[in-house]
């Protein structure tokens, strides 16, 4: 190795090291502050390691009203919602694989060309309207279960399976769903994997769609809570309004401890899910991806 | 299914039918959630007013389009929204560039658990949404936050920087946050790429003499290349859809002015400002202006590189 080599490596290690700690460096941050004592981390004494451990932050926070009902409504429409996109991609992606469909090609750009515009905003929000969507949890589930880009990877995949399986099982009778529900399912596997943590993420992230379609605060999702959270803490006038309508008890909480503790605890009860999952999944959709890539 | 003249024969017909007849139920939901809506585009032409039913409602015509243009603070505020969407959308794909540069070098590491954890924790933070950035932001730059108090307490400012309620810097700002959400994930992309390229090449060079940074310079970022083309158009495609989630959680009193690009002032005018039918035809506007991008690159694509992007 030349001395210039070295150098660069030296250099190069240097910056995936500062840039790996920007990346991560604010989620510890967060965590060891929940978990201190308050009065130090207000001032700014947590920087590296937890002084004063206690998790008061965390029952007092878990106690909050909404709190739960955000929860259940957070996973729910994970879990409905990730099971309906996972399965419309998966059904769609292999029913579009077989050729001799009505038009199948139409249809597919039917779908597909769906990516490229929208209506906006405003239409949109009529329309929700017009189907009663509004204001009702399944506005969270049945307007994403159809994704075409999950179509198109999933359809890619399936490409690449060998027909002869499916054909050996048209030959025993088997019919199209049923070579679907026994040959295709389990071949596609990985794909649905990728599919369905990318799913997941989008549904447990989702923020816009409380903003704009639901007033009910019982429908509140996690993300809108916490973005409530925030602002509550941050301007003393929304503390007082939201006080009084006693809904959110976030504020009265906020005075006890500190409006920053809450806001870091609410953010990891939010972001530990995340953190958990994602590193036993990230094989699969980095698979995903190369499926994605090599067809574009 | 080999020659169209099977296609006619009445048992082939069944089953194309009947394999329709198995997605229609999904046609009939995406024509629902991405057809359907384009009716609400007559609501650019009325002055429609909530409660009250569209019939009920004026036909104004090309009103809410020339009050775009119709006197100098609008104008005013068109141009400064417009020029608050190029300037993120030309930044953005400034630094589209990073991303290949970030796999490129990462991709020298041999150490492979570290090559792991600098992937898995630079990628981590594209899976949290915009509002856990916000509070990240919040938890750091805030006058109480970390950054703040290092500075006080190392004497470096005397009272604290009012990071995120200011209006300076708010297009870099925004890049940065862009860049810390979405750099390990952008580049996973090109890793894939860089899998993907024949090994063959660099022994090849390699018996030839060449160093490290030849490699880099003359085979990986070459193969690369392609691929930042595809993605580069895409993004000029999506010049004007910034998103909305970003600068909404980003966006207070202060930074108003220069945070406002074309997604969010459709909201902020339709959803709490006073017109509902001056959004829509603002976000109308938008979605023509979008569509034509994206068959002039798409053109350009196909023309230049001779392969179409969509």
């Amino acid at each position: 190795m030349t001395v210039r080599e070295r150098i660069f490596h030296i250099v190069n290690y240097l910056m995936f090291g500062i840039i790996t700690l920007i990346c991560a460096y604010p989620f510890y941050y967060m965590i060891i502050n929940t978990i201190s004592a308050n009065d130090l981390s207000a001032n700014g004494f947590i920087n590296f390691l937890p002084k004063g451990f206690h998790l008061e932050n965390y029952k007092q926070v878990l106690g909050l009203r909404g709190l739960s009902a955000a929860a259940v409504v957070s996973i729910a429409r994970t879990i409905l919602g990730t099971a309906c996109t996972v399965f419309a991609s998966a059904y769609l992606g292999f029913l579009f694989t077989q050729e001799k469909m009505w038009h199948r090609k139409f249809w597919y750009r039917f779908f597909v060309i769906t990516m490229y515009f929208n209506a906006g905003l405003i239409p949109m929000f009529i329309t929700m309207k017009t189907l009663h969507l509004t204001n009702s949890f399944w506005v969270y589930v049945i307007p994403t279960i159809i994704q075409p880009f999950y179509i198109i990877l999933v359809k890619t995949y399936i490409e690449s399976i060998p027909k002869s399986l499916q054909e050996a099982a048209e030959i025993d009778g088997a019919g199209i769903l049923t070579v679907f529900a026994r040959i295709i399912l389990p071949a596609a596997q990985p794909i649905m994997a990728t599919v369905a943590i990318f799913a997941a993420v989008t549904q447990w992230n989702s923020f816009q769609d409380t903003l704009i379609y639901v007033t009910d605060q019982r429908l509140y999702s996690l993300q809108y809570l916490l973005y409530t959270y925030i602002n509550q803490a941050s301007s003393l006038a929304a503390m007082v309004r939201s006080g009084g309508t006693g809904a959110i008890s976030g504020a009265v909480l906020a005075s006890r401890q500190t409006p920053s503790s809450i806001r870091m605890t609410v953010s990891v009860i939010v972001v530990l899910p995340i953190l958990f999952i994602y590193p036993i999944f990230q094989r699969f959709f980095v698979k995903g991806i190369m499926i994605g890539s090599i067809k574009g | 299914m080999k020659s169209l003249s099977a296609g006619k024969t009445p048992r082939s017909t069944v089953q194309s039918r009947r394999l329709f007849y198995c997605i229609l139920p999904f046609i009939i939901l995406c024509f629902l959630f991405s057809y359907f809506p384009l009716y609400g585009w007559i609501y650019a032409f009325f002055d429609y007013k909530p409660p009250l039913k569209l019939s009920q409602c004026e036909f104004v015509g090309w009103k809410w389009f020339k009050t775009l243009f119709a006197n100098k603070t609008q104008i005013g505020q068109m141009i400064q929204v417009m020029k608050n969407t190029f300037a993120m959308s030309l930044l953005g794909i400034a630094t589209s560039i990073l991303p290949m540069g970030f796999a490129v070098f990462l991709n020298e590491i041999q150490c492979r658990w570290f090559k792991n954890l600098v992937q898995t924790l630079t990628t981590l933070p594209n899976f949290i949404s915009w509002v856990l950035v916000y509070s990240v932001a919040f938890c750091l730059f805030t006058d109480s936050g970390m950054v703040n108090n290092f500075l006080l307490g190392h004497g470096m400012i005397q009272a604290p920087v009012k990071f995120l309620d200011s209006d300076t810097h708010t297009y870099l700002w925004m890049t940065m946050w862009n860049l810390w959400k979405g750099l390990g994930w952008g580049a996973i992309m090109y890793l894939a790429a860089i899998a993907g390229i024949d090994p063959e090449l660099y022994d090849a060079a390699r018996v030839d003499g060449a160093n490290r940074f030849q490699l880099m310079k003359r085979i990986t970022v070459p193969c690369l290349l392609p691929t930042f083309f595809v993605l580069l158009m895409l993004s000029i495609a999506n010049f004007l859809n910034n998103g909305m989630d970003q600068y909404y959680v980003f966006q207070n009193s202060f930074n108003k002015t220069h945070i406002q690009v074309l997604d969010l002032y459709v909201y902020n005018v339709g959803m709490t400002g006073s017109s509902l039918s001056l959004a829509t035809a603002i976000s109308m506007l938008k979605s023509l202006v979008s569509v034509t991008l994206l068959l002039t690159v798409n053109f350009v694509s196909k023309k230049t590189r001779g392969e179409a992007i969509i």
